[in-house]
């Protein structure tokens, strides 16, 4: 038994009964990562002085009523901006970078009292859903080490099915928390646009990014959330709305709870044993009293292109800043300035990123700004509609994470549409800037994990909790992968 | 299927400095002509009166307090510099 199979809140009290110490929690978690990751390979970046330092200094000065992060373990995904501990986005652009300021989510959690143990893996720049794309390694689902951890946070998942650290943040911009939950049978969260500030999140598309808590309870994951969320005065797409308590949302109770099933989501293109998975955790809501009624989202299966066009021209913008000059790789060589910049950025990009620049520059080029750009601005408008409507009359909509369980390694790496396809479920939800969670929906015939979703209204994490939380009590997975 | 050739991925390569060779145009050819013929979908839907989507939050005008703060000390903003000398970032001749 690991310590990590006590929830937060069991820890937290058995570090104030001086039954365990910090120094135990850090080093239980270095001890996990010695073991296993050399197989799972989730960190790109360890921290383990600074943690064991910083446990001896908390040590010291535990008090006896400190917050419930005091002192726990934590893996931060490798786009979030960490002071002095290198940050690289999976990028060979950014493989030296020591950044020299924290992001607002990494203060939050230094203000917690919370440890940071690592960086974990991703595919460069969040771009990908396999984590196949990181320059540095491919991230094993700890599931079966022959199948993807899904992407862009599948170091983040990883991690935590791997149980090398208690729970890790991610960020999702088409998926990349929820879909990597599903596949390594974690709890994962996007949030609202605007719940998390981006500040020191390496921006891949602004209007859709946001971080996110990864952990393997939804009651866990409501603490982690609580600590990150709220207004920063450095982005100022952050929403200034008040940070309810969403642990308290957690009773269990969801009796008379409207759910909304759209058709969309069970459909063709949905494996038939994930719907199963659904078809069966409906009837877990049903018998605790929630009332099921299906209904449409008549654009979703429009989110994919909408998706593709948007993030990538919000990406050609923003990768726009890697130009060799003031941090990050440097090209040898170079003739002139314009010289410099496309050496540099054509060794120091991957394929998918270079792909996915060029489909944004093309699609914000002129002449073709209005037909592809406009356009998909356009359609965003109905998919975000689509959603509005159903919550005139539905408390959550519900629905699978992803289409299929985890794949295997290289399956899909050759062929970007199919690979795209992974996300159709979850895309809508960040077009719509809507909160959404994945939670363990039990194992697939393979024994692979397949993932409930969770869908709520703008700000409204708490009863997307209270759902998540009760079918969770109820369903009762347990679900570990054996390493 | 839209067709896109490789010199129109040159072309958008040079626009996003980016250097390629004759084989990568080849292949961003074709896989970009695949990804924009799938985009193209869109076109079936009419969105004639409809309002594009910038912003899920609808905020506008957000401003912090206009006041002066110190900048970052010089040895950290060279910190993470390829080059630099006599306290400047250091990048090829740029004048010829």
């Amino acid at each position: 038994m690991s310590l990590f199979d006590h929830k937060l809140a069991d820890l937290h009290d058995l570090l104030h009964k001086k039954e365990i110490t910090i120094a135990d929690l850090v080093r239980e978690s270095y001890k996990r990562i010695e073991e296993v990751d050399g197989k799972v390979q989730a960190f790109l970046t360890l921290d383990e002085e600074r943690a064991l330092e910083r446990a001896e200094e908390l040590q010291k000065k535990l008090g006896a009523d400190e917050g419930l992060l005091y002192g726990m373990p934590i893996g931060v995904k490798d786009n979030i901006v960490t002071k002095g501990l290198r940050t690289t986005a999976a990028s060979k652009i950014l493989g030296n970078f020591d950044p020299i300021y924290n992001s607002t989510v990494a203060d939050k959690l230094h203000a917690a009292d919370a440890i940071t143990i690592g960086k974990l893996n991703m595919d460069e720049f969040a771009m990908g859903s396999s984590t196949e794309n990181s320059h540095f390694a491919k991230t094993k689902n700890p599931w079966n080490l022959e199948t993807v951890p899904g992407g862009s946070s599948g170091g983040s998942a990883a991690a935590v099915a791997a149980g090398e650290v208690p729970f890790s943040l991610g960020s999702d911009t088409g998926g990349s928390i929820r879909q990597p939950a599903s596949f390594c049978g974690v709890v994962g969260l996007k949030p609202t646009y605007g719940r998390v500030s981006r500040f020191g999140l390496i921006a891949f598309a602004s209007s859709l990014d946001q971080i996110g808590p990864i952990t393997t309870s939804v009651e866990d994951n409501a603490y982690l959330l609580e600590a990150i969320a709220g207004l920063d005065p450095n982005d100022s797409t952050s929403a200034n709305v008040e940070v309810p308590n969403y642990r308290s949302a957690l009773t269990g109770d969801i009796k008379g709870l409207k759910v909304a099933v759209p058709k969309e989501y069970l459909g063709d293109g949905v494996s038939e044993e994930v719907r199963q998975s659904v078809r069966e955790a409906l009837k877990v809501l049903e018998g605790l009293g929630a009332t099921i009624d299906e209904v449409s989202l008549p654009h979703s299966k429009y989110g994919v292109a909408t998706y593709y066009l948007l993030s990538s021209s919000e990406a050609s913008a923003n990768l726009a800043r890697f130009d060799g000059i003031r941090y990050g790789y440097r090209a040898d060589n170079a003739e002139n300035l314009i010289d410099l910049y496309k050496k540099t950025r054509a060794e120091g990009f991957g394929d998918e990123v270079k792909r996915r620049i060029m489909l944004g520059t093309y699609a914000l080029s002129s002449g073709y700004y209005d037909a592809y750009y406009k356009k998909a601005q356009k359609v965003r408008t109905l998919i975000k509609q689509d959603f509005e409507k159903v919550f005139e009359d539905y408390d959550v909509i519900v629905g699978p994470t992803t289409p299929t369980p985890a794949f295997k390694i290289g399956e899909q790496i050759d062929d970007p549409l199919t690979m795209y396809a992974n996300d159709i479920l979850t895309i809508p939800v960040n077009l719509a800037g809507v909160p959404g969670i994945s939670v363990p929906a039990g194992l697939s015939e393979s024994g692979l994990p397949l993932g409930l979703q969770i869908i709520g209204k703008h700000f409204d994490e708490r009863t997307v909790y209270r759902v998540a939380h009760a079918y969770e009590q109820s369903a009762n997975h347990n679900m570990k992968p054996e390493l | 299927m839209t067709k896109i050739t490789k010199d129109e991925v040159k072309h958008v390569a040079h626009l996003a400095r980016l250097n390629i060779d004759e084989q990568e145009a080849e292949k961003f050819a074709e896989q970009l002509g695949s990804i924009i013929t799938f985009a193209e979908q869109l076109n079936e839907l009419d969105t004639e009166n409809v309002e594009p989507t910038t912003h899920v939050l609808n905020m506008k005008n957000i401003l912090r307090e206009d006041k002066p703060v110190d900048g970052l000390p010089r040895e950290q903003v060279l910190k993470n510099a390829p080059d630099h000398q006599d306290g400047q970032v250091k990048v090829p001749t740029i004048l010829e």
